[in-house]
């Protein structure tokens, strides 16, 4: 069970995105059903949870793609529970969808400098060269479709354009879907270089061994309610955790 | 041959003005998949209000750049009234919803206007000029060079900006576009005002050519509809190769089989398109790897 140190790192970072009593519902459907999580300074929250739980629904309530119908979000303390999507990004959140979701018919390039549509500094041809450097591949294929790109490095495409948005909390939904071993542990570790670049990161995921190995805390979500809660290791020692999501 | 060569400036002139009318109703449904119906109208609504502006003493170099301006304007309210309110509604009630709005300002316009024709003169003559044994009008050129440039214009648009960027990104994936960051109410609001300007433009530069009258839309809107849709509905290149071929096939029908045809000329065209290329001749080939 939990350890009151384990928790007291949970509690020290400020949090940065606060999901409270989050409720939404695809027509008259209800998804979830009063959600609170909490992402901190630096931390990387994970998410897990089966097939139709509700963690895609709960991504795109926080990105502002479809309306909640209660409870509140949190940004840095502003409420942003019924900002559109784009003043979203501009507050500072960025999502990787699930399915990566890459401008197809766009050039890889051009998907990149996308990501950076908000900004207006003069940094982003500089932040475009890091992305290089962090995916060589994408540079090799700049020039090309990005629907032309194999589904890894979708994947890592749809990582970078997020990421070009300098975002202040990045968003995750099952990155490693559908990917080969090798590719799974290559985007794990673009995850866990993000985050000691100090970006918090929520990560939703069914590969819950991998999620929660690396997270510093970690919710279990199950037809939109949390069901438990803890450091990544407590909930890797949790039975019911080990029985329904580690095949244990 | 100097027949011929009569017939290919006649189809230029008219497939310029549906190829503008083609890249309107492009430019909307990329942004919106919405099919919008009242294209045709702003061909007629710039024309009218040139039309207006002369009538009430303005020369026509001044009423032409008004007129594209309140037709602009007309394009905005419309988005703004007409299709934002709508907001989440499906596909084919913003159809059925700028169908009705081109009903409403052609209703408007007749009861401003009457139900006569309009003329605007030539802007640089009547005088034609002989090319190769066929004769050109100075107001071909006009038409021809206008389209021309505008289509260079609007191609450098969504090659070199990032709001043109933008919008082939809201194009070929909405909810992506919004997590970069793009506002998608507004560029639909863009993609209106832009659609208004390429109808205007061509509506004023024809308008001494076929006259202004209140339903004129009508026709001009169904065959740049036709037009995109035989170019590969969303298709810039489409639209135009689309809009020139329509009004080269019109003139030809005109000229070697009888002008009473020309009309049925877009009708058979969709037919064709809708059984063997339902997608168009440049229809979006999906590039997804599945
Ligand atoms: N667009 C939609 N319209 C109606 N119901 C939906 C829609 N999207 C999802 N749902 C339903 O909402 C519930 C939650 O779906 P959601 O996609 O959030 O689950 P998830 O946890 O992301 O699942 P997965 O692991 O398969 O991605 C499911 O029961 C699903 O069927
Ligand atoms: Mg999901």
């Amino acid at each position: 069970m939990p350890t009151s140190h384990e928790h007291a790192i949970g509690a020290l970072a400020k949090p940065v995105l606060e999901v409270s009593n989050l409720e939404a519902a695809y027509g008259r459907i209800q998804v979830l059903h009063g959600i609170n999580i909490k992402v901190g300074e630096g931390q990387l929250i994970s998410l897990v949870g089966a097939n139709g739980a509700g963690k895609t629904t709960l991504l795109k309530a926080i990105s502002g793609l479809i309306e909640v119908t209660g409870g509140t979000i949190t940004l840095f303390g502003d409420a942003i529970t019924t900002a559109p999507p784009d003043r979203r990004v501009r507050a500072g959140i960025s999502l990787v969808p699930e399915g990566r979701q890459v401008f197809a018919p766009l050039s890889v390039e051009d998907n990149l400098r996308l990501g950076a549509y908000t900004r207006r500094d003069n940094e982003r041809e500089i932040d475009l060269e890091r992305m290089y450097e962090l995916f060589p591949i994408l540079k090799q294929r700049r020039r090309l479709a990005a629907g032309m790109l194999s589904g890894g490095q979708q994947q890592m495409l749809a990582i970078a354009r997020a990421l070009m948005a300098r975002p202040k909390v990045l968003l995750l939904d099952e990155p490693s879907m559908g990917l080969a071993p090798r590719l799974v542990q290559e985007i794990f570790e673009v995850i866990s270089n993000c985050k000691s670049k100090g970006i918090p990161i929520l990560l939703v995921e069914q590969n819950a061994l991998a999620a929660l190995s690396i997270a510093d805390y970690a919710y279990v979500l199950e037809t939109g309610k949390v069901t438990v809660e803890g450091t990544g290791p407590e909930l890797m020692r949790d039975d019911k955790v080990q029985q329904a999501y580690l095949g244990m | 041959m100097s027949e011929l060569l009569q017939f290919v400036f006649s189809g230029l002139t008219t497939g310029s003005i549906y190829a503008l009318s083609a890249l309107g109703f492009a430019i909307i449904y990329n942004a919106s998949r919405v099919i919008n119906f009242a294209q045709g109208d702003f061909l007629m609504l710039g024309g009218m209000f040139t039309v207006a502006c002369t009538q009430l003493g303005v020369p026509l170099y001044l009423a032409i750049p008004l007129g594209v301006l309140a037709t602009v304007v007309a394009g905005a309210l419309l988005e703004r009234l007409a299709i934002a309110p709508a907001g989440n509604s499906n596909v084919v009630s913003l159809i059925i919803i700028t169908i009705g709005a081109s009903m409403f300002i052609e209703g408007v316009v007749q009861i401003l206007f009457g139900k006569n024709q309009h003329a605007v003169p030539s802007f640089s003559g009547e005088t034609a000029i002989p090319v190769g044994g066929a004769m050109l009008l100075p107001q071909s050129l006009w038409v021809i060079g206008v389209a021309a440039v505008i289509v260079v214009f609007v191609g450098c648009f969504f090659r070199f900006t990032m709001i043109g960027k933008a919008m082939l990104a809201m194009s070929a994936n909405r909810e992506a576009a919004q997590l970069v960051g793009i506002n998608t109410r507004m560029m639909l609001l863009v993609s209106f005002c832009m659609a208004a300007f390429l109808g205007a433009t061509a509506g004023i530069v024809a308008a001494p050519i076929t006259m202004v009258v209140y339903d004129l839309g009508q026709m001009l809107g169904l065959k740049g509809f036709v037009a995109a849709t035989l170019g590969g509905m969303g298709s810039g290149v489409g639209a135009i190769v689309g809009g020139l071929l329509v009004g080269l096939l019109e003139a030809f029908v005109a000229g070697y089989v009888s002008s009473a045809y020309k009309d049925a000329v877009p009708f058979v065209l969709i037919i064709i398109i809708l059984l063997v290329r339902p997608g168009g001749i440049f229809g979006a080939k999906s590039v997804d790897r599945v």
